[in-house]
């Protein structure tokens, strides 16, 4: 098995040939953290014909990629996963191991460090590292009315899953490091269930991802026909429209444009959250935005201590105000 | 079947606003707060009862709680679980979720055999979502996040459809195992005064760290891997300017501002 001298190993996943970005927005997270520390940043490829990725990875920046190639981790099965994984780890003591709290992050960060006996600190929305190289990570609970810094100091590595969109996705350059390969440690008997079909939807980003502008509307809409106007006034911007869980579970908005602690993180430069009372559940999914904008009949209500401008009011009679209002700039 | 339940009592979300920070010592008050099943843990323990309905068998809820937890037991014996087992010692208090898993993991040993272990996916207040995989792991046996649907006939392995991202999975899988349900997976039944009178019957055994073969150092607010270095309410940091007019007048000058920042 080949040697890493990596100190911060993440965890990269790939779907049908291509890397999802939770894992590269961690690379790009571990080159921080790698800097202040002075410590290597490897990224670990599991499954099978990946090579190709391994190169992808390396124009990112990273010292090492750690690649375990073979025709049993072609499928996801966290029993052979884990123990490539935990294999590769106690060969290598890094400090640290980062995996994004996707799925399939969700379900093999627990089973490895168990089998590593270390900690792990759940769906993370921050990172730090302290001049001792602890890793402090911030954790929501109570579905983010509170937050935790949760640091893991006895035992290594010191691990994390870490929610998706909330770290930036790194450049690609000049690829600078190098390849290893880890030696195949599993074989049939590790795997006891069979998978026997797999249906996935057409993968279609959110363009609530990628969007600058968000308007998200929330409870106090009302009906779904008023609805419109939240489209209305994100369409005239340019933007995606977002929704709290009430809107979602009103079927006024779908499922995937929930934004919040059980929905999506979203990094807009302009966020206007329309008839929704800034709950925390739902404010901890807004990553700083350069301008946020509260419209609310109630002028208590909490939105406006998250908010740059608030406007006070019916939305049903702001809205088609501002959508008129905001026309004209851009049919000059 | 034997279907082991894992159920873990929580604070009742309706109740939330009135959790409080002790400033000095960064703990939470949650005093006032009545408890409740997870959510999603009344999920698995009602799939339980629905496949032993057909197969016939036997459905143990196990919880690590304080005594003062008894009454959310009993809840789960009134929907019909068969017996309880109340995992309640000052020793495990604290416990992260390694700790945690270790510990139920090794109560389910003392147990004896088991067909299938059964969890929420995740709970409302930790919310970790990593105690299921984790007994697994402890207890050396495959286990499935996300399931959505189990099916299964006697003699042939379950069909376990599980959640992954856009999408979905079936694999066939044997027992024993340990499944985390997802809430689409079924309706929870509820609970009448006939049944929570039957439950009273019901047998709550409470076992401490005596009763358990703990070898490993991981127990405990002490001994847990992970530790909370700080809790806190996350800032609010902005505070609104209002422009609170008239609509018309609003709606102008948030979008001249739009204007002039490059948003339109
Ligand atoms: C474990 C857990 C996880 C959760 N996760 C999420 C999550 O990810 N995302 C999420 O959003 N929520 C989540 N929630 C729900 C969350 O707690 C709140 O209930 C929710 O965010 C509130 O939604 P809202 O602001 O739309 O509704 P409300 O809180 O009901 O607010 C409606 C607002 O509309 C205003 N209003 C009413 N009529 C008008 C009008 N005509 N014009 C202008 N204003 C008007 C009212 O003044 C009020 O402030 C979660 C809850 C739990 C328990
Ligand atoms: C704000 C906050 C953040 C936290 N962050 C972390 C963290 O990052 N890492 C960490 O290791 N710990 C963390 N913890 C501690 C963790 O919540 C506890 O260790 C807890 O025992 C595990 O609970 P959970 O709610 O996370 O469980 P989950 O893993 O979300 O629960 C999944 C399922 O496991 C079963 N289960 C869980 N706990 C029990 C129990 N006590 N008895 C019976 N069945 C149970 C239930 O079926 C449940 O549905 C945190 C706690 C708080 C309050």
């Amino acid at each position: 098995m080949g040697s890493s001298e990596s100190k911060i190993w993440v965890f990269v996943e790939h779907r049908q040939g291509q890397l999802i970005e939770v894992g590269l927005e961690l690379v790009q997270k571990a080159l921080d953290l790698g800097r202040q520390a002075k410590w290597k940043v490897a990224a670990v490829l599991v499954g099978h014909h990946v090579s190709a990725l391994a190169e992808e990875i390396l124009t990112y920046g990273v010292n090492e990629v750690l690649m375990a190639d073979d025709p049993l981790l072609k499928d996801y099965c966290n029993q052979a996963y884990a123990k490539t994984l935990a294999t590769a780890v106690r060969h290598n003591q890094p400090e640290i191991f980062l995996l994004g709290a996707t799925a399939m992050g969700m379900d093999l960060g627990p089973r490895l460090a168990a089998k590593l006996r270390t900690g792990l600190s759940a769906h993370c929305i921050d990172l730090e590292l302290t001049d001792a190289g602890e890793l402090l990570a911030v954790v929501p609970g109570w579905g983010g009315s509170i937050m935790a810094k949760i640091s893991c100091l006895r035992t290594r590595p010191q691990m994390a899953t870490v929610k998706p969109g909330v770290f930036d996705l790194p450049q690609s350059g000049q690829p600078r490091g190098r390849i290893i390969t880890l030696d195949p440690v599993v074989d049939t008997k590790d795997i006891t269930y069979r998978i026997v079909e797999v249906e996935r939807e057409e993968v279609q980003q959110s363009d609530l991802d990628t969007a600058e502008v968000v308007v998200a509307g929330g409870w106090g809409v009302g009906a779904a026909e008023n609805w419109k106007l939240i489209q209305d006034l994100a369409s005239v911007l340019g933007g995606a429209v977002g929704a709290t869980r009430p809107a979602v579970d009103e079927g006024w908005a779908e499922e995937k444009q929930m934004i919040g602690t059980s929905g999506r993180t979203v990094k807009p430069k302009l966020y206007i959250g329309v008839a929704l009372s800034g709950h925390m559940h739902h404010m901890v999914g807004i990553k700083n935005p350069d301008l946020m904008v509260g419209i609310n009949q109630d002028r208590t209500a909490p939105i406006f201590t998250h908010c740059d401008i608030g406007l006070v009011g019916d939305f049903k009679e702001i809205l088609p105000k501002l959508i008129t209002a905001i026309k004209p700039f851009f049919d000059r | 079947m034997r279907i082991i339940v894992c159920l873990k009592s929580v604070p009742d979300p309706k109740h939330w606003n009135k959790l409080k920070l002790d400033p000095e010592t960064k703990t939470l008050i949650r005093e006032g707060i009545p408890s409740t099943i997870n959510p999603l843990d009344k999920n698995a323990l009602e799939e339980a009862l629905r496949l032993n309905e057909k197969q016939g068998g036997e459905v143990i809820v196990i919880s690590m709680a304080p005594l003062e937890m008894i009454p959310v037991l009993q809840e789960a014996l009134a929907m019909g679980a068969n017996r309880a087992v109340l995992l309640s010692d000052r020793a495990f208090s604290g416990s992260d979720t390694l700790g945690t898993a270790y510990v139920l993991a090794e109560a389910i040993k003392a147990i004896g055999n088991f067909d299938l272990i059964l969890c929420g996916n995740e709970t409302i207040d930790g919310g970790t979502a990593q105690v299921s995989a984790q007994i697994s792991e402890f207890l050396d046996v495959p286990n499935l996040m996300f399931v959505s649907q189990i099916e299964y006939s006697p003699g042939l392995p379950f069909k376990v459809r599980s959640q992954i991202e856009l999408g979905y999975r079936v694999v066939e899988i044997a027992p024993p195992m340990v499944l985390s349900v997802v809430k689409e997976i079924n309706e929870p039944r509820y609970v009448t005064m006939m049944n929570i009178l039957a439950a009273e019957e019901k047998e709550i055994q409470v076992w401490t760290s005596e009763d358990l073969n703990l070898t490993e150092p991981c127990v405990g607010l002490a001994d847990s891997p992970t530790q909370m270095a700080d809790l806190f309410i996350p800032e609010r940091g902005r505070n609104a300017e209002m422009l609170d007019q008239d609509a018309e007048i609003q709606a102008k000058e948030l979008a001249d501002r739009l204007h002039r920042l490059g948003f339109c």
